[in-house]
């Protein structure tokens, strides 16, 4: 049966390999047909910003196309097609106040922006909620 | 009924520039606002957030000064207020030196050995 899970997340992109499980554990629930909620708060407001480039990598001595390295708005943006295309639902909400405060505003497409009555609402309709703290 | 949230804050003084304050703290506060039924549980380093009195003032960067500096004990004090039960482990209090009379009041001890009972009254523990 079908569940939603909420995930709090707080760490920004590249950091640490917090944000990697999450994104792990996300695609895990939307493929097993799942609803997720996400809530970003602190840095994690970076995860899907839109101005992330990739670059070329003279060590690898590949060019930007050779190297092909998906940015966390990419993994972002597949995770909300993959909850598009099989029915189920990601629904992420950027904390307002952090995005602001990061100048973060420029973030992916099916996105939205939010506060912690937000983070509320998606525990009370929730399954479980998992933290995934900076530490 | 709004599920019953306990939230643990380990982390200790980090981001305190962000909200100038501690951010879980913060959060726990709008939480509240919004209607949610959550209490914390501070372990760890994060027991000296009940230690009453403590000051951050003085943090000065060129001309440009913090007029507001975090009020962690104060932050603490003020959910108690608003029916948010805090508690502390009452080890990691001791380990660190910090006598009862130090800390705020209002506080909830609890032992290591009591925190999966505690934890079994709530609907979600988080652990930030």
């Amino acid at each position: 049966m079908a569940k939603t899970l909420t995930f709090a997340l707080m760490d920004p992109p590249y950091e640490d390999a917090r944000s990697t499980t999450a994104l792990r554990l996300i695609d895990l629930a939307l493929r097993r047909g799942h609803s997720v909620n996400v809530f970003a708060y602190e840095g994690a407001v970076y995860l899907p910003f839109a101005k992330q480039a990739p670059h070329p990598n003279a060590v690898h001595g590949r060019d930007v196309e050779q190297e092909d390295h998906p940015n966390p708005k990419n993994w972002i943006a597949a995770l909300l097609a993959l909850a598009r295309q099989n029915g189920s639902k990601l629904d992420w909400v950027q904390c307002g106040l952090c995005v602001d405060e990061r100048g973060a505003a420029e973030a992916i497409e099916g996105l939205r922006r939010g506060s912690p009555a937000d983070l509320f609402k998606f525990v009370e309709e929730s399954d479980n909620t998992l933290v995934i703290p900076t530490r | 009924m709004a599920k019953k949230i306990l939230s643990i804050i380990e982390s200790a003084y980090r981001a305190t520039l962000e909200e100038q304050d501690d951010t879980i703290v913060w959060l726990t506060h709008a939480l509240k606002g919004a209607g949610a039924s959550v209490d914390v549980l501070l372990r760890g380093n994060a027991v000296n957030y009940a230690v009453k009195g403590q000051d951050a003032s003085g943090l000065a960067f060129g001309d440009k000064r913090q007029t507001q500096p975090p009020r962690i004990d104060e932050d603490v004090a003020k959910l108690t207020t608003k029916s948010v039960r805090v508690y502390v482990v009452e080890e990691d209090v001791t380990d660190r030196g910090i006598e009862g009379r130090e800390l705020i009041a209002g506080l909830s001890a609890v032992s290591r050995t009591g925190l999966s009972k505690l934890f079994a009254e709530y609907d979600q523990v988080w652990h930030w």
